[in-house]
């Protein structure tokens, strides 16, 4: 397949919008009188256009053509149908597919279903869990607050691919816990290979990222504001409804938003802790491209996840304008 | 009046790891009283509006309040509430909620709670700014915000941590003057907490002098003034010369080579003692008939008065006078014995 190789009017595209690019840094340029920021900016914007802009050209360009570079939407409707492509050769060869028991395949749309169930818990269960950890880290009283939040930081600097190894060993049929529970005279259980493994491994994962934006508006904000809710007549309870919780929500939002958008698009923690009974929409995208080697199809699946990603990062920003709750990653 | 003692704080320390902020603090404020704990930073004058607010807790001592000890109630179980430095105004909340806030906790009607918030915006003159939001308001409107959202719940005792510490010096003297007219009006009693000589002259019923976890001096703002304790205090309140001297015997002292007559005695003969003259206390008279002779060494213009250094022999004159002298001319200085104030030398604090 010569699917590596970009058509001549491809690169003629990615041309023009460097092109376009560079006429409006130039334009940017001679109205602040040349010598200005812009300069400092531009090997960021180069980066930016060398790896977000020109990818995401390529990735529109793949999901809106067929293998020899023609424009097609058929790419969207193998996303809806997984049987699309068999079901279209069949008919060409003058089968009608419905006879033959062939229906319409609901693996892409059940995967991303799954994704966005699996997310959501996830998400549901960083809050729960992070919220009170953020809380009690942000607590001025505790004096132990700054060595937890560095406790969090630490596992982050690992390669996640190496804690969700780690993961695998604690929770194998053979691993610590199962040894554990065997020396104590319980049986072994199965542990890993299921949905609960992979939410385990998501919401080890991305913990922190709830947990840091409400750390962190939790920990900028005034806390004469709580006292003040207490001279006023408000208990320990009544303080936190009435004042902390509403001022941080800014910070939960942001942490929603942070866990959910990488949690939908999560891979090789299924595939890892799963086994093979859980597929997720990261790993369907990677399989589409490396496996089925499809990048028209796979194309075309990314496209779906990042509009779904884009209007996540729209809904943050209407409730939270200045961004303040993920600063601090 | 000496009976009505609303607050009464017993022998009260705090210390912060190991670092004593108060040591033995015995205070009582009568109803309806302005007192001005004053004192530089660190004196522990936040600390103890705190502990009476419920803040903080003392490590030893009581805090009673209407012959009861309240010391291990919380915050919101006093009938006191709080004036905070910088507002601590709620930020999600539009003027007339955050006001209300209080009220609301107490369950109070609909309408009742419409009417005392209404009240309260027109008694610190921002009527009509009950739909705008906190972070459109100005330093000043905001203090005034936070000053009815504690008063609105008509608390016994309003605690003010150096309210006007943020504002600039022209509103700070109208808010001044305002707070004062509004304790007056309402019957309050006020604790009010800052390190503003000026402010807590102009405001207090009784000054509280505080320095490293002491009270050096409680009394009202003119005995304070005219009879500072030590150096310390007449240094603080008020611009004064403090000179090293002796007592001759009683009713007269000797300072920068001269004796004066006075009017404190007690003190012993040839006791060592400070001796305090506030400069516009000074009397420039003829070099001939002056207790001491100096030289102008500076002019300063300072709108009412000239301020002028004289240097006599070792020792240096702050005064303060509308007849001005130039420079380098020769003066004689006299002070009625009344204006002399005597105290004894400071010991060094041995919390420090």
């Amino acid at each position: 397949m010569n699917n590596l190789q970009v058509p001549a009017w491809g690169i003629w595209v990615m041309l023009a919008g460097l092109m376009v690019f560079i006429v409006l840094l130039v334009v940017y340029f001679k109205r602040n009188h040349g010598l200005k920021r812009p300069i400092f900016a531009s090997p960021y914007t180069l980066w930016m256009v060398v790896f977000t802009i020109v990818p995401c050209l390529l990735i529109g360009y793949y999901a809106f053509t067929d293998i020899n570079g023609a424009f097609t939407l058929d790419n969207f409707k193998n996303f809806w149908d997984s049987n699309y492509d068999m079901n279209k050769e069949l008919i060409a060869m003058g089968f009608n597919p419905a006879d033959m028991g062939f229906s319409r395949g609901t693996v892409n749309v059940d995967t991303l279903v799954y994704s966005l169930w699996m997310a959501f818990l996830c998400t549901v269960i960083c809050l729960i869990l992070g919220y009170p950890a953020a809380h009690i880290m942000a607590d001025r009283e505790f004096k132990l607050g700054p060595t937890l939040v560095i406790l969090f930081v630490i596992p982050m600097w690992m390669n996640f691919l190496l804690r969700t190894i780690a993961w695998m060993s604690l929770l194998e049929d053979n691993g610590l816990i199962n040894s554990l529970l065997e020396w104590l005279g319980f049986g072994k259980v199965q542990l890993m290979y299921n949905s609960g493994a992979v939410l385990l491994g998501m919401v080890y994962n991305y913990l922190p990222f709830m947990v840091f934006p409400i750390y962190n508006v939790l920990n900028k904000m005034d806390y004469k504001l709580s006292e003040a809710a207490m001279d006023l007549g408000c208990d320990k309870w009544k303080t936190f409804y009435k004042v902390t919780l509403p001022l941080s929500l800014p910070g939960v939002v942001s942490g929603i938003t942070m866990v959910f958008m990488p949690a939908v698009t999560t891979f090789f923690i299924p595939r890892m802790l799963g086994g093979g009974n859980t597929e997720m929409f990261g790993d369907l995208i990677e399989r589409t491209f490396l496996t089925a080697n499809n990048w028209n199809v796979g194309s075309a699946l990314s496209m779906i996840m990042m509009v779904l990603i884009l209007l996540s990062l729209g809904l943050l920003r209407k409730v939270d304008p200045e961004g303040e709750g993920g600063s601090m990653i | 009046m000496e009976e009505q003692r609303l607050i009464t704080l017993e022998n009260i320390s705090k210390a912060y790891d190991g670092v004593t902020v108060l040591s033995n603090i015995n205070l009582y404020i009568r109803k309806k009283e302005f007192v001005t704990l004053l004192g530089p930073s660190g004196c522990g004058k936040t600390t103890t509006l705190r502990i009476i607010g419920g803040f903080e807790t003392a490590d030893s001592g009581r805090v009673m309040f209407d012959g009861k000890d309240i010391s291990a109630l919380p915050p919101y179980k006093r009938r006191v509430n709080t004036v905070f430095q910088k507002y601590a105004l709620f930020p999600h909340l539009n003027v007339k909620d955050n006001i209300a806030f209080g009220l609301k906790l107490k369950k109070t009607p609909k309408d009742e709670i419409d009417k005392k918030v209404d009240k309260m915006l027109d008694l610190v003159n921002l009527s009509g700014y009950g739909k705008r939001s906190v972070d459109s308001l100005s330093g000043g409107q905001q203090q005034r915000i936070a000053i009815a959202r504690a008063l609105v719940n008509e608390p016994e005792v309003l605690l003010l941590d150096e309210p006007l510490g943020a504002l600039d010096l022209k509103l700070r003297k109208e808010m001044q003057l305002e707070i004062k007219d509004m304790q007056q009006r309402l019957g309050i009693t006020f604790l009010y907490v800052t390190h503003d000589q000026e402010e807590a002259l102009t405001m207090s019923d009784t000054i509280v002098v505080m320095r490293g976890g002491h009270i050096l001096q409680i009394g009202t703002p003119k005995s304070i003034y005219d009879e500072p304790k030590n150096a310390f205090v007449a240094n603080f309140i008020g611009e004064s010369n403090i000179f090293p001297g002796t007592m001759v015997r009683d009713e007269l002292v000797h300072f920068c080579g001269a004796d004066f007559p006075c009017v404190d005695a007690g003190f012993g003969d040839d006791a060592p003692v400070d001796v305090v003259v506030r400069p516009e206390d000074v009397l420039l008279v003829g070099e001939d008939v002056g207790q001491v002779t100096g030289t102008i060494r500076s002019v300063l213009f300072k709108g009412v008065h000239y301020e002028m250094m004289i240097d006599a022999g070792h020792s240096t004159w702050k005064v303060h006078s509308t007849s001005m002298q130039p420079v380098g001319s020769r003066v004689g200085l006299s002070v009625v014995p009344f204006n002399i104030h005597i105290m004894n030398p400071m010991k060094e604090e041995k919390a420090e």
